[in-house]
């Protein structure tokens, strides 16, 4: 008979979701958006005034201007940039560092899992919106503060179910079977584990990109963020003021975006568990 | 159990010592010198040497680390670069708006979403229960800023339901305040909340008691409330009680938009400032009350379900 791998049945799973299929059509055209942004394409003069201040959205400008008379459109569209580069900035730190740690806790235990288990406990208790707030606080404002951040409070979690998950494979007979025909350590967990848990790594990863989303605007609206540069987290803080003088296009517009992708990555993270690990289906 | 409870605590230490060393590491380390900042830029040599020996960061570092372990432990924080007075003192004051405006707010919070993740149980997988899931999910989706801002912007200065800004002290004197907020707090809280009751109710629907209890013929709302409710009790203790020192950091942005002399709004107010002293303090705190509650609550799990192995 003729079994199909662990990802072909995923992805058929996948696709037959709509819903999933729908957010990863989100994901996608977020991130296109973003490397068009990135590479100066889209959203290039967002700095320049191009209209009248603080003018209704319209068929010209579909979100309208701000207070400088520049598109808010060009704004968010700039706004994805920073918010994209983020979530995938921080996932490059945190999740590396989750799995590295997670797996080497989980696969040698004894003293080496004391140290790693006490070292991700600490990092845990300092509450995150705390050490969120120390680390962009000393390394001053700005976006490199916010991927050292968010990087370093990201991988806590990644970490301990890795290292979990790790200690139930290296007793299976798969993994002895690689020592018996002369593997070492490194070529049983790096090769043989490490795939069979990979799945928790991508469900992970979405989970991590809309938590990172949602911090980088907090921060950004608590004016530790980008500086100089408009993100949706400055946006919101605008539309602060504005607010009151019936200015609502800047924050609809931020929140619209970011409403989209983190409800995307949100609905991708649950249909990804449902469909790479069937365990845990329903829940 | 003493001896559980005693290994628990000796655990605690290193978390302590390491929870010191990473703010010392921040604070000490990587900060650099603050004498030019508070001092501004006509500071002679001779008050910077001064300062230095004040702040103690003439000493070698391993007695500065010995610094942050000791406050860690005597909660003596030193004084503000801002307002200049001593930090704990700031904390008492700060404590009493922080505590009027969480208590309540996480009181209702819980067992509101208690309740719901209960009635949406009980409606497993009808149209409500799919309705107050996809509420939740994009409930979620949702900055917490926007929650805040409109919500202040059309209660408080649109409808002129409820005080935009400020506190008084005393019982019935702070409810106007702290009503828009605590609403806002419960808004805010009821998707995550809800969405995680939920998924423990229904983890304990499909386990065996329940089919035994619907085979001796109990009815559908007896088995969730006296059976699947109290099994499902120590994950949500767990849950609730490890939230708690979140409430003692209060609700930062809550207390900042809406003007609350809470620990919260204070350290934004540090933030803002660059008043490191006061940040560093909450930091620590929050991380022993954190450290704290992780205690509790493994001890309230062992006494909630003696099949948890003390191991």
């Amino acid at each position: 008979m003729k079994t199909n791998s662990l990802w072909v049945d995923a992805f058929r799973r996948l696709s037959r979701d709509k819903t999933a299929m729908m957010s990863l059509v989100i994901v996608i055209i977020f991130s296109v958006v973003a490397i068009l942004s990135w590479m100066g394409i889209l959203s290039a003069g967002w700095s320049q005034e191009v209209g009248g201040s603080n003018m209704p959205p319209s068929a010209e400008f579909i979100f309208g201007t701000d207070l400088f008379g520049r598109s808010v459109f060009d704004k968010v569209i700039h706004g994805t940039q920073i918010a994209m580069s983020v979530g995938l900035v921080t996932s490059l730190i945190a999740i590396p560092i989750g799995v590295v740690l997670g797996a080497l806790a989980g696969y040698f235990g004894g003293w080496v899992d004391d140290l790693i288990t006490w070292f991700y406990t600490t990092f845990s208790s300092i509450p995150n919106i705390m050490l969120l707030i120390s680390i962009t606080m000393i390394l001053g404002k700005g976006i490199f503060a916010v991927y050292v951040a968010l990087g370093a409070t990201g991988w806590g979690s990644l970490c301990r179910l890795i290292r979990g998950e790790v200690m139930k494979h290296k007793e299976r007979e798969y993994v002895q079977a690689a020592g018996a025909i002369g593997g070492g350590h490194m070529r049983k967990l790096f090769i043989h584990i490490l795939p069979n848990v990979t799945h928790l790594v991508i469900i992970n990863a979405s989970l991590q990109f809309q938590t990172a989303i949602k911090s980088e605007v907090i921060l950004s609206y608590l004016g530790l963020g980008v500086q100089g540069e408009p993100s949706w987290g400055t946006m919101i803080d605008d539309a602060k003021l504005e607010l009151a003088r019936g200015v609502w296009w800047q924050l609809a517009a931020s929140t619209l975006a970011m409403f989209l992708i983190v409800l995307a990555f949100n609905l991708l993270g649950d249909a990804l568990r449902d469909a790479l690990d069937p365990k845990l289906k329903g829940k | 159990m003493t001896r559980y409870i005693l290994r628990r605590l000796i655990y605690t230490i290193p978390v302590l010592l390491g929870v010191s060393l990473i703010i010392f590491i921040l604070f000490n380390l990587v900060s650099g010198d603050p004498t030019a900042l508070l001092l501004g830029k006509n500071a002679t040599a001779k008050q910077m040497v001064e300062l230095r020996e004040q702040l103690g960061l003439n000493k070698s570092l391993w007695l500065q680390y010995l610094d942050v372990v000791k406050s860690a432990f005597t909660f003596d924080f030193g004084r503000s670069w801002q307002s200049k007075q001593e930090i704990m003192h700031m904390v008492k004051m700060g404590a009493y708006p922080s505590l009027a405006l969480s208590i309540p707010a996480f009181t209702i919070s819980t067992i509101l979403s208690i309740l719901i993740s209960l009635v949406v149980a009980f409606y497993r997988g009808k149209g409500i229960d799919l309705f107050i899931r996809i509420l939740c999910i994009a409930g979620m989706s949702i900055s917490s800023l926007v929650y805040i801002l409109v919500f202040q912007w059309y209660f408080g200065y649109y409808l002129g339901w409820f005080e935009i800004s400020g506190f008084e002290q005393g019982f019935p004197n702070f409810v106007p305040y702290v009503a828009l907020p605590a609403i806002i707090w419960i808004v805010l809280s009821l998707g995550p909340d809800v969405r995680f009751f939920r998924t423990i109710i229904l983890d304990e629907i499909y386990q065996d008691y329940v089919r035994t209890a619907r085979a001796k013929g109990l009815g559908e709302k007896t088995i969730l409330l006296k059976h699947v409710l109290r099994n499902a009790m120590i994950p949500i203790i767990t849950y609730v009680v490890i939230q708690i020192p979140f409430l003692i950091l209060g609700a930062l942005l809550l207390e900042s938009f809406f003007g609350i002399p809470g620990l919260g709004g204070m350290t934004l107010n540090a933030l803002n400032s660059s008043d490191f002293p006061v940040v560093k303090a909450m930091a620590i705190l929050s991380s022993v009350a954190y450290i704290l509650f992780g205690l509790l609550t493994d001890i309230l799990y062992t006494v909630a379900d003696p099949r948890v192995k003390l191991k």
